[in-house]
């Protein structure tokens, strides 16, 4: 059997060895540029494409996210795609313009529009010129996100990437302000990240920053386009900036994701301003965990010259002794963790510190950097038996948990029909959570968020053991 | 829609509304249109009762750079052919239109439920560049032999039609090696918008249909078009035909199954719900098999009814029209008393309806007059000009009825006529919210029955507990 044999390899083979997926873990990239681009000041997104993109991607963020997610779309029609786009391009900018007096318009191509062969930064050019570089013109930043190059975790940095390659200019000394590219993470943990650089008194611009536009308060109008994001000029200063931070191990580097050539052409936002601006460029991954949170409060420290705030040294002491009360609930427990790489790195690494063991690592993903960069993260807390699966779907998944017997699921929610089917717990945890709410919410980056997630995990064990037991203990 | 005055339910009925409505004499008066920037070139696509003298003009393609509500030519078809459950559904293309179209329907299946799988040819770039056929050969291949389903649908997507791939003739090729029916449904999203989906699926579903002969056939048998069996809902009004003594032979497409829709040219009328996504099957199998076809709406009391009684009339059969009244009758006697508190608690409450088709606007209307609510607004994705003279026969003056509008046009509208309730799907829910006014969702994602008599008392019931909701005091609203 060819599951059996892959499993004893540990490394699965990729999606791509297959002519059919079922239950993908993973979106299309355009889906991952939107989110980008909704944490830039004044922005309102476009598709060059079919409708359906766009409302298909709407209705998805809105179930995520429980906002309004104002996405437009050129429409393509027939004609459009035999005749080229460019007719929509203009009257999409147009109405875009008339309707929402957007700062910026963001473009994210399709698969439709990039195999027809659309130039879209000519058409932005041309936009600009037949207006005669009007000085009130939105901003106009396009990313190319054709669906069949990645996932939506790749849409999501190539729009990172995007913005900065758009926007930053080098017209001034290099001032006091770091970049934090802060990769695909909840508007909860925006704000717990901008407050932890606030508290090292360091001036940065988070980028992407939706954590207004993604989660607003409650409105006595409609807003058109919501307050927040990542102004334009923090965006133009970022070449200008004293470092950068980004976190995250895999980013968009997976250069064959999807592709016929690597051309190593892929770079994140972080190495454009490093190679183009000599931005220095420290990297990090996502803060979850002691071990992983330690890197990023040092790379703070030594970056702003400070000590590490007490309230953090504190928060960490508490967090150590939340780990030893819940230690046993925990140990040697076998979970399967999954979603989007960086994520599936950093929830791997903070299992791995508390004695739960990473029996399946998978992710939708394809950078082919997945099993070396856990290898090298998780350092001697490896799991040596850990399955590691790029590529995989929710299927290839079920297939390999019937063999492991995990004992919990951390990840999305479109993982649930297999919890349910094989009967383990689940931890909601990234992208999608569309059978909860609260997504918005979920909070799991650095000493304070990681103390919400061990809690997490150590009550919905606890919660399926009494569940299960025939006694019903009240006392646990 | 026809009258059906003669039968007593709906003459008493009509004395509530007329009583609603001579009560709701504080209507808000007539209002200047909105001053919302309506994009160009979709001026004859909003109307205001008793206001503008032009006509809603429905079925024009969405104007470039609108956030509109629709979704594609693939989205339409998807969703009709979604509830077969014993069918394979392949998304030929990239990822993502087989990523958002997994498990999203609330279509329950009696028996198997392969539909709740998200099968796609997952198309990477070295396919665009050179062909996606072979795959999606291989992937026939591997997938009828793992999952044995009793057809395949093989749906084309944008990039699809772009490189070309010979879809159809790959269809042909595996239904001969497989000996199973592999229909393609040559839906790619840049032909038009959702409903031209409809007319897809339809021609799809019309390929199957007369392929079988086997099951046994009543000579009192319906085939219930445009039903999906969201929350099961299907499931009451097989029930309720059941008690009038009517087969339901296929149900297209709610728990569907392939065999019952081969079987479906036997049947001695077609009822069809929805007509927007499903008329096109109708007229198809009129022509071809002499089956007529009846307009039917399952939600409200009205509606319902009619329903159960256009079926007793066709078959001409006094035995199933007393059946159908003692079911009618049965149902409302508790239904009516259970409805008051609601109605009560609701009365002169506003609404604002933007949902797909027509004839659910439509019925709405006359569900949320029934428990004391008022439509204010009344919009769909996809009604054409003739629903909307229909629909503009049951709103009252005041009343904003617009065709394929958008965020900015709707959230407009809300603030403009000050309405208590959105009834909507997914992508209304956060204008709702925002504007801090209560929601019902009447989309094809709900977990809630809202057809038949429960139905329209679970409607009720969801209304009411959102509306009435204490949350709401916390809100500033900067209504008049």
């Amino acid at each position: 059997m060819q599951k059996a044999e892959s499993i004893k390899k540990k490394v699965m083979p990729s999606g791509d060895a297959f002519a059919s997926s079922c239950n993908a873990c993973k979106q299309c990239t355009p889906l991952g540029a939107c989110i980008a681009f909704k944490g830039i000041e004044g922005v309102l997104p476009m598709l060059h494409g079919s409708q359906g993109c766009a409302t298909y991607i709407r209705r998805y963020l809105i179930s995520h996210f429980r906002e309004p997610v104002d996405i437009a779309s050129s429409n393509f029609s027939e004609e459009t795609t035999i005749f080229g786009g460019n007719k929509n391009f203009n009257t999409g900018i147009d109405n875009i313009i008339k309707q929402y007096h957007p700062r910026v318009i963001a473009i994210a191509s399709t698969c439709l529009s990039e195999t027809i062969g659309e130039d879209v930064q000519r058409l932005i050019y041309e936009y600009q010129e037949t207006h005669n570089w009007m000085p009130d013109l939105p901003v106009m930043i396009f990313a190319s996100t054709p669906s069949y190059q990645g996932t939506h975790s790749e849409g999501f940095h190539e729009a990172v990437f995007a913005a900065v390659k758009t926007l930053a200019e080098a017209f001034g000394p290099v001032g006091d302000h770091i970049n934090l590219f802060s990769n695909m993470i909840s508007p909860e943990d925006i704000r717990h990240l901008k407050e932890i650089v606030e508290d090292f008194s360091i001036p940065a611009m988070l980028f992407p920053d939706y954590s207004d536009t993604l989660d607003n308060t409650s409105w006595d109008s409609y807003r058109r386009i919501p307050d927040g994001g990542t102004t334009v000029d923090e965006l133009k200063r970022s070449a200008q900036a004293y470092a950068s931070v980004e976190l995250g191990y895999i980013l968009n580097s997976g250069g064959m994701n999807g592709r016929i050539k690597d051309n190593g052409t892929k770079q994140s936002a972080g190495e454009y301003l490093k190679n183009k601006f000599d931005v220095p460029l420290v990297r990090t991954g996502l803060p979850v965990g002691i071990l992983e949170s330690d890197k990023f409060f040092n790379s703070l420290s030594s970056i702003s010259g400070k000590a590490i705030p007490v309230k953090y040294q504190r928060q960490r002491g508490r967090l150590v002794d939340l780990y030893i009360d819940g230690h046993k609930y925990v140990s040697d427990k076998r979970a399967v963790i999954y979603g989007e790489e960086d994520l599936v790195v950093a929830l791997a690494a903070f299992a791995a510190e508390i004695g739960i063991k990473p029996v399946l690592c998978a992710s939708g993903g394809e950078s082919g950097k997945l099993a070396e960069t856990l290898r090298k993260v998780l350092g001697k807390n490896y799991y040596e038996d850990m399955v590691v699966g790029q590529g995989m779907s929710f299927e290839r998944m079920e297939e390999v948990m019937q063999e492991l017997k995990p004992d919990l699921m951390i990840g999305n929610s479109k993982g649930y029909y297999i919890a349910r089917k094989m009967d383990i717990p689940i931890v909601r945890t990234g992208f999608p959570i569309h059978d909860r709410i609260g997504a918005q919410h979920s909070h799991m980056l650095g000493y304070e968020g990681t103390m919400i997630l061990f809690e997490q995990i150590v009550n919905t064990l606890l919660e399926d053991k009494q569940r299960k037991s025939p006694v019903g203990y009240k006392y646990m | 829609m026809t009258d059906n005055g003669l039968y007593g339910f709906k003459a008493e009925m009509r004395s509530m509304q007329i009583q609603s409505i001579t009560k709701r004499q504080d209507k808000i008066t007539p209002k200047q249109k909105s001053m919302a920037e309506y994009l160009e070139g979709r001026e004859n696509q909003i109307v205001t009762k008793g206001v503008d003298s032009h006509e809603l003009v429905g079925g024009k393609p969405s104007v470039a750079g609108s956030v509109s509500q629709r979704a594609c030519v693939f989205c339409g078809s998807r969703v009709v052919l979604y509830p077969i459950a014993d069918a394979l559904h392949l998304v030929h293309g990239p990822i993502g239109c087989a990523s958002y179209t997994w498990d999203i329907r609330g279509a329950l299946s009696s028996g198997p439920e392969l539909h709740r799988s998200s099968f796609s040819t997952d198309l990477r770039e070295k396919n665009i560049v050179f062909g996606g056929q072979d795959k999606l050969y291989q992937a026939l291949h591997e997938l009828i032999d793992k999952h044995h389903p009793k057809a395949a649908f093989v749906y084309s997507t944008c990039i699809v039609g772009v490189i070309g791939d010979d879809v159809q003739s790959v269809c042909k090729r595996v239904q001969k090696e497989k000996d199973i029916p592999v229909i393609a449904v040559m839906a790619e999203g840049f032909q038009g918008s959702k409903k031209d989906g409809y007319k897809i699926a339809c021609d799809a579903l019309f390929s199957l249909v007369g392929t079988d002969e086997s099951m046994e056939v009543s000579p009192l048998s319906i085939n219930i078009l445009g039903d999906f069996n969201l929350a099961g809902e299907l499931w009451m009004l097989e029930e309720y035909y059941k008690k009038m003594g009517i087969q339901i032979l296929a149900p297209i497409t709610g728990d569907g199954r392939v065999q019952k829709v081969q079987n479906a040219h036997r049947a001695a009328l077609n009822v069809v719900q929805c007509s927007g996504s499903m008329i096109h099957l109708a007229k198809l199998m009129k022509e071809k098999y002499g089956i007529p076809f009846i307009k039917v709406s399952y939600f409200g009391i009205e509606d319902m009814s009619d329903a159960l009684y256009e079926v007793a009339k066709f078959f001409k059969d006094d035995s199933v029209m007393d059946k159908a009244r003692e079911l009618v009758k049965d149902q409302l006697t508790t239904l009516i008393p259970a409805l008051e508190p609601y109605k009560r608690a609701l009365q002169g409450k506003k609404a604002a309806i933007y949902v797909g088709g027509a004839f659910k606007a439509i019925s709405l209307v006359k569900a949320l007059r029934l428990i004391g609510m008022k439509t204010v607004i009344a919009g769909t994705q996809t009604g054409n000009t003739e629903d909307y003279r229909l629909l503009k026969t049951i709103c009252d003056d005041g009343c904003i009825m617009v065709d394929d509008s958008n965020p900015v046009e709707l959230s407009e509208f809300v603030k403009q006529t000050g309405a208590d309730l959105f009834i909507g799907g997914v992508k209304e829910r956060p204008i709702a919210y925002k504007l801090g006014i209560g929601f019902c969702d009447h989309n094809h994602e709900r977990k809630l029955a809202l057809a038949g008599y429960d139905g329209m008392l679970n409607f009720a019931k969801e209304v009411y507990e959102t509306v009435t909701s204490p949350v709401w005091q916390f809100v500033n609203k900067n209504k008049e």
